[in-house]
């Protein structure tokens, strides 16, 4: 493990520096929000926000991803056959991303990269991510990663995490890649005594007042179809509009659509974003749809997070409480109280 | 790394227009590159996604059995955008296979077992797999009794009609074909709707597996046959169908509580059933 302290000018002149061995993500404050954004001469980071809008998720998972290319042309040889669309999977680095979203491409690293199957776009785009952290000195309101099996100075996931002790950072690496990042970050200062002693304190301070770590034991005693047949799903999807916003900011949802798009002779597949929230995501060639009402639709996103994952994997929910589902659902439906209801009742 | 969602290249060489309405045809696949060939060793139960570039890709049930070298078919009904495409496709014609996916038919278990095969409409192709398959030669002494009720709405729906009337023809086999109602003075078989026909001709679950592939309502109705037959629900097999896009676990969309039907079926038992929510 390296320690390096950096002044708060000098971190930014070092991730400058890095952008020849990587490029290098950072929030930017755009309109209301802030986003993740290439590193670049004209850009303003801005390390004093409280978290993305939209997860980082789409650094690894676009939303939008050409899987294959072909030619519908009749006089090529090759017409009709998919090919891999050319990718690069050159270094890359998010700087300032929040332990709860770098908790959550653990979570999601269950689906895409399993025993049987490896999805090789999200591996390699995730092999090739050094995840640098930034610390929660002031977690939001919504914030519940300490229930998850998270926290604000959580490392599992980060390869390195910062400590914003007021005037430096303080970074300390987390895995070998971590380390790599900060040998080619060079620079840095070992880390003075004040600077240890503030760092060490932050996270009982930051972590003050969050709620407590949540068993998965009262969910998992239950059976699925206990759960299933629970009272409470049509009361907790009443208001529900099944906008999809909570599957779209969600760093731990990954379903997704795949869609032929052609354009002249050329063609490609592509693989979306989907939701759980829209019907067509499960309808039937034959019309048939085994969730055609809203309140199933509900049930099924709350009950993959919160049971199904759990049942599957036995380590924690789907989710990693980044709160941006409570935070932006317009008619305020909030996973904590679901997973109170599904704790208790059913 | 190797990508699970490339489909392999094949060329259209035979289709087949299996039913009067002209809504199921029957398309035999070849590999372009044989070595493709030797990495889609299936096992009946199993289906692939039939790829077409441009349009998308659908989920279909392997109605070849792994004992035909040399050729991969399925039946495909005209429903939506990928299969009204392919049913205007043409022999000759490139396209893509992606697969075997799934779990198949339990043979293992059945090994040493009577087997009941019980099927309805247009779900017979996996069925039609596993009766070529068991039928074969060097497979047959693994099986006992083997009794076949399939239905469909009237003659002129039965797939694989030419078969049916061999298999009708052999002494290792049962055969019961049934449909719904005819007015063809010539039908030689039996009128009635499956579950009916399955009550009248099985008589017993003694040392026996049924697997039933059908409508809902068939299922539904042919159930209590079974049960009141005395087959418990760990040897009534089902196979089913779900909206699918990766095939492979990873897309999300096909679950049936925590398990996916593409990966984890499509074949259940009615056991295993029982412990998941009705929620397909």
């Amino acid at each position: 493990m390296t320690e390096k302290m950096f002044s708060k000018e000098t971190w930014l002149e070092t991730l400058r520096g890095l952008t020849t061995e990587y490029t290098v993500f950072v929030p930017v404050k755009d309109g209301d929000f802030h986003v993740f954004q290439p590193l670049e001469k004209e850009t303003v980071p801005d390390f004093d926000y409280q978290n993305a809008r939209l997860s980082p998720k789409s650094l690894v998972y676009p939303q939008s991803e050409r899987m294959f290319e072909y030619s519908l042309d009749e006089e090529d040889p090759e017409r009709r056959i998919l090919k891999e669309a050319p990718k690069e999977y050159t270094p890359r680095a998010v700087a300032g991303i929040r332990p709860c979203d770098a908790h959550a491409f653990q979570i999601v690293k269950r689906n895409f990269d399993n025993p049987e199957f490896r999805d090789p776009w999200w591996v390699q785009r995730f092999e090739s991510t050094t995840l640098v952290g930034l610390g929660c000195n002031e977690p939001c309101p919504t914030c519940f990663c300490t229930a998850m099996g998270g926290g604000p100075f959580h490392e599992e996931g980060l390869d390195v995490l910062l400590y914003d002790t007021g005037e430096t950072y303080l970074a300390r690496s987390c895995t070998d890649k971590g380390e790599a990042f900060l040998t080619n970050a060079g620079g840095g200062e070992t880390a003075d005594e004040k600077t240890l002693k503030r760092a060490a304190e932050l996270p009982g301070k930051s972590a003050e007042g969050m709620p407590e770590s949540r068993k998965v034991d009262p969910v998992r005693e239950k059976t699925i179809n206990d759960l299933f047949d629970a009272p409470f799903w049509e009361e907790v999807a009443f208001a529900c509009i099944n906008c999809g916003t909570c599957t779209f900011l969600c760093p731990t949802c990954w379903c997704f659509d795949i869609q032929d798009e052609v354009e002249g002779k050329q063609g490609d597949r592509i693989r979306n974003w989907d939701s759980c929230m829209f019907p067509l995501f499960t309808l039937h060639g034959s019309g048939h749809n085994p969730r055609d009402q809203k309140f199933q639709r509900v049930r099924q996103r709350f009950m993959h997070k919160l049971k199904y994952y759990v049942d599957k994997y036995d380590d924690g929910f789907q989710c990693s409480g980044c709160g941006r589902c409570v935070q932006f659902c317009p008619v305020n439906i909030d996973i904590r109280e679901v997973l109170q209801l599904m704790s208790n009742d059913g | 790394m190797e990508n699970p969602y490339l489909p392999y290249p094949v060329r259209i060489d035979d289709i087949v227009t299996e039913t009067e309405d002209r809504n199921l045809k029957t398309f035999r696949f070849v590999f372009l590159n044989p070595e493709d060939q030797e990495k889609f060793a299936y096992t009946p139960g199993q289906f692939a996604e039939l790829s077409v570039a441009g349009k998308g890709e659908i989920p279909i049930g392997i109605a070849s059995s792994p004992t035909e070298k040399g050729f991969v078919a399925f039946t495909v009904n005209k429903v939506g955008l990928v299969s009204s495409h392919l049913h205007n496709m043409k022999v000759g014609d490139i396209m893509g296979i992606r697969g075997p996916l799934g779990n198949w038919y339990p043979w293992e278990e059945m090994e040493g077992r009577n087997v009941v095969i019980i099927g309805g409409g247009f779900a017979f192709t996996t069925l039609r797999s596993s009766i070529v398959y068991m039928i074969e030669p060097e497979n047959r002494p693994k099986f006992r009794d083997i009794k076949v009720v399939y239905g469909a709405r009237n003659p002129g729906m039965l797939l694989y009609r030419d078969e049916l009337a061999a298999w009708e023809q052999r002494d290792d086999m049962e055969m019961h074909i049934t449909v719904d109602g005819t007015d063809d003075p010539a039908w030689k078989y039996n009128v009635g709707f499956v579950p009916t026909i399955t009550e009248q001709k099985i008589t017993s679950a003694d040392n026996a597996i049924a697997i039933v592939c059908g409508p809902p309502i068939m299922i539904k109705f042919t159930q209590p046959v079974l049960e009141k037959l005395g087959f418990p629900p760990e040897r009534i097999i089902l196979s089913l169908e779900m909206r699918m896009k990766c095939g492979i676990g990873i897309c999300g969309r096909c679950n049936i509580g925590d398990k996916f039907v593409c990966k984890d079926g499509p074949v259940f038992s009615l056991a295993e059933l029982k412990e998941l929510p009705p929620e397909y």
